[in-house]
């Protein structure tokens, strides 16, 4: 997983809260068994016109040429609710989001991203519509700062917040660290505790 | 310590491993369930990291996602890219020692139908799914939450979850629910009331007389929509109602392990006094049959009532995302929800699919027909729900009033083997979302319980199960 410590890239305001997973990837969209492939497919459903095919959609915010590269999302509440698929974080990172800016996070998908390099930044709503506000009409000249050492999110204009994230997922990001890594070092705790637990309840154990 | 614990205190520490930091645990997982949709492309990637399944016995493999709910299916879906999710995962389910349900077993169906009725979920027990609906089976006392593919690869891996404790909160339901209303109306009723962040970042346990006077197939509809509410989970303390519901059932423990079971899951309720983060009380007599007007769960309202005006659910919804709602549903403020005409009806989903929900549809169906021009269909939750249901002769009164009576699996619920309810189709639903475009393209999918469901499906437009058809 790639590390993350600080980035500075534009940012594009989607902001609605209660974006759900089906909207970042539609079912139909999820065509391989695999964790990529998904970039065509994000936000599928307003992205183009007609749904299902293929035309952008003039009047998606992601269609404005004035925000690519976007790397930064900003957000109402809830965002990434619904299912758990995590091809919605895939979808995310594959077109080259690495930090959705939101109000608040459904909690499956925010480790979602955690585990796949994105940082989910909680701000709130005046904040991000200070932020949204920021880009003017010239977003490509106006990135926005995502700094995950610091925990703050800044404007070219020099406004700044600051935001709280746990230790363990800052650490994961920082590190750009396997979660599964981790916890093997403390396997000989699992074992132990897995072996006694056997014996309190033997029915778990089939 | 003072003022007791609650029941989620005491799963989660008999579980904890070690603490991570000051927010998070390592904790035991004692379940995993994975399905056709993610299955195989968490197994690979663990397989590709030379990494094995830490306790195969204790993951089982469900085809529920993408599989055709038509009668006479094979492994084809309509959509031609869904096949390879279904053979992947059946040849990586088999390639890891785990035990699958597959395509034609007797035990195929939706995870969290099947999962209950084998005894897979016990009280008491963690149980993790690459699902957001897995807090369902909390419906039978365990901790049970739905997580990401890359999680699933670290529980197979580690028999462990990385997790943040959740805050608790309890929602009591004192009184009864009358006649006629269901576990379905009561949760798109607090849905409606707390908001689909209502419960977030909490496990939400439910209590009070009207829980405990629901049977267990109640229970898990009422504890399925929790993750619509933004919670980690939803978990209702078991009671004997559970117990002789799992007696018996396969993976359920039998003989001496079966009593000694039984004296701890007893000891699972919250204590006297115990402390939540959040609590709240809502009295049963106020639940009326539901059914929602918008695409977001929350936006739900009495069956009887018209779609509200922005002005009246102010400081919910900033006024653009109502008037999206509105547009996208095709409707005004002020119009009766009862009575809007409808161009299909569902029943299934993990939701409401069970045969205690059959049973109470059918009630409804028996000898009347489907409205002209009304797409009816019936998924059952699993092939042994189909089975029992037709050992009664349901299949027979859906068939007879012009209900589809299909295969199991997750279906319409939304499109993922493809099949969809088509452009801008009025759909009157069992399932739990309402988002734009989940049962196909455009499609204005309207949330109720089964009983609404059937009695709309017959009426041709919206209505209300209770009043004579």
């Amino acid at each position: 997983m790639l590390p993350f410590k600080s980035l500075t890239a534009i940012a594009v305001p989607l902001i609605r809260d209660n974006i759900d997973t089906d909207a970042i990837i539609p079912s139909r969209e999820m065509q391989s068994v695999s964790k990529t492939g998904l970039a065509g497919g994000l936000f599928a459903g307003w992205r183009y016109r007609p749904v299902g095919s293929r035309e952008p959609n003039p009047d998606f915010i992601l269609n404005d040429p004035r925000f690519a590269p976007a790397k930064i999302l900003l957000s109402g509440g809830n965002f990434g609710c619904g299912s758990s698929r995590e091809h919605a974080a895939w979808a995310l990172a594959e077109y080259g989001f690495r930090a959705v800016v939101a109000a608040s996070f459904n909690p499956i998908f925010r480790s979602n991203c955690v585990n796949n390099g994105i940082v989910p930044v909680e701000l709130e709503r005046d904040a991000i519509t200070a932020i949204a506000a920021s880009l003017g009409d010239r977003p490509d000249s106006r990135p926005v700062t995502v700094d995950l050492e610091a925990c703050s999110v800044s404007t070219a204009s020099g406004s700044r917040w600051t935001f709280g994230i746990d230790a363990e997922a800052r650490q994961m990001l920082l590190g750009g660290m396997d979660a599964i890594e981790l916890t093997f070092m403390r396997q000989e705790n699992i074992a132990e505790m897995r072996a006694a637990d056997r014996n309190e309840r033997p029915w778990i154990y089939l | 310590m003072t003022g007791g614990r609650t029941l989620f205190d005491k799963i989660w520490s008999s579980h904890r491993v070690s603490a991570i930091d000051d927010a998070s645990d390592l904790v035991l997982v004692d379940r995993i369930l994975l399905h056709e949709r993610t299955g195989a492309v968490a197994l690979r990637s663990l397989a590709t990291a030379g990494r094995r399944v830490l306790a195969p016995r204790q993951s089982f493999v469900v085809m529920d996602h993408v599989v055709d709910t038509r009668p006479g299916r094979t492994d084809a879906t309509m959509i031609p890219s869904g096949t390879a999710f279904i053979t992947a995962t059946r040849d990586a389910a088999r390639a890891a020692g785990l035990t699958l349900f597959d395509l034609g077993d007797a035990e195929q169906g939706i995870g969290h139908v099947v999962s209950p009725e084998l005894g897979i979920v016990l009280p008491g027990a963690t149980l993790v799914c690459p699902d957001s609906h897995t807090c369902s089976q909390g419906a039978l006392g365990a901790l049970a939450w739905g997580i990401g593919s890359t999680a699933a690869e670290h529980a197979l891996a580690t028999s462990t979850l990385r997790v943040k404790r959740p805050k608790t909160m309890r929602i009591t339901i004192d009184g009864e629910l009358d006649s006629g209303v269901t576990a379905k109306d009561l949760a798109l009723h607090l849905l409606s009331r707390f908001g689909s962040s209502g419960g977030a970042g909490h496990i939400v346990e439910y209590a009070g007389a009207a829980v405990r006077a629901l049977d267990v197939e109640a229970r898990l509809t009422l504890c399925n929509m929790a993750t619509e509410f933004g919670a980690f989970s939803a978990i209702i303390a078991p009671d004997e109602k559970v117990f002789d519901y799992l007696k018996g059932r396969r993976y359920a423990p039998t003989g001496a392990e079966w009593d000694a079971a039984l004296v701890s899951w007893r000891l699972l309720r919250s204590d006297e006094g115990a402390l939540f983060d959040a609590e709240h009380r809502v009295d049963a007599r106020d639940v009326a049959p539901m059914v929602t007007w918008g695409v977001s769960p929350q936006q739900a309202i009495a069956l009887d009532g018209e779609v509200p005006d922005f002005a009246n659910v102010e400081g919910r919804d900033p006024r653009e995302l109502h008037d999206r709602a509105l547009a996208y549903m095709d409707l005004r403020p002020g119009v009766r929800m009862a009575g809007l005409p409808i161009d299909a009806a569902f029943i299934g989903s993990c939701t409401n699919s069970r045969l205690s929900d059959l049973r109470r549809a059918a009630a409804l169906l028996r000898g009347r027909k489907v409205a002209p021009g009304v797409k009816a269909i019936c998924v059952p939750g699993s092939t042994a729900v189909r089975a029992e249901a037709e050992a009664e002769g349901i299949d027979r009164i859906f068939r007879d009033a012009g209900f589809e009576w299909r295969e199991s699996g997750c279906s319409m619920c939304f499109y993922a083997g493809g099949e969809n309810f088509g452009l801008r189709q009025r759909v009157i639903s069992s399932t739990n979302r309402n988002f734009e475009s989940r049962q196909g393209p455009e499609t204005r999918s309207h949330l109720a319980s089964p009983e609404t469901v059937a009695a709309s499906a017959v009426a041709g437009a919206i209505a209300d199960p209770r009043s004579p058809l």
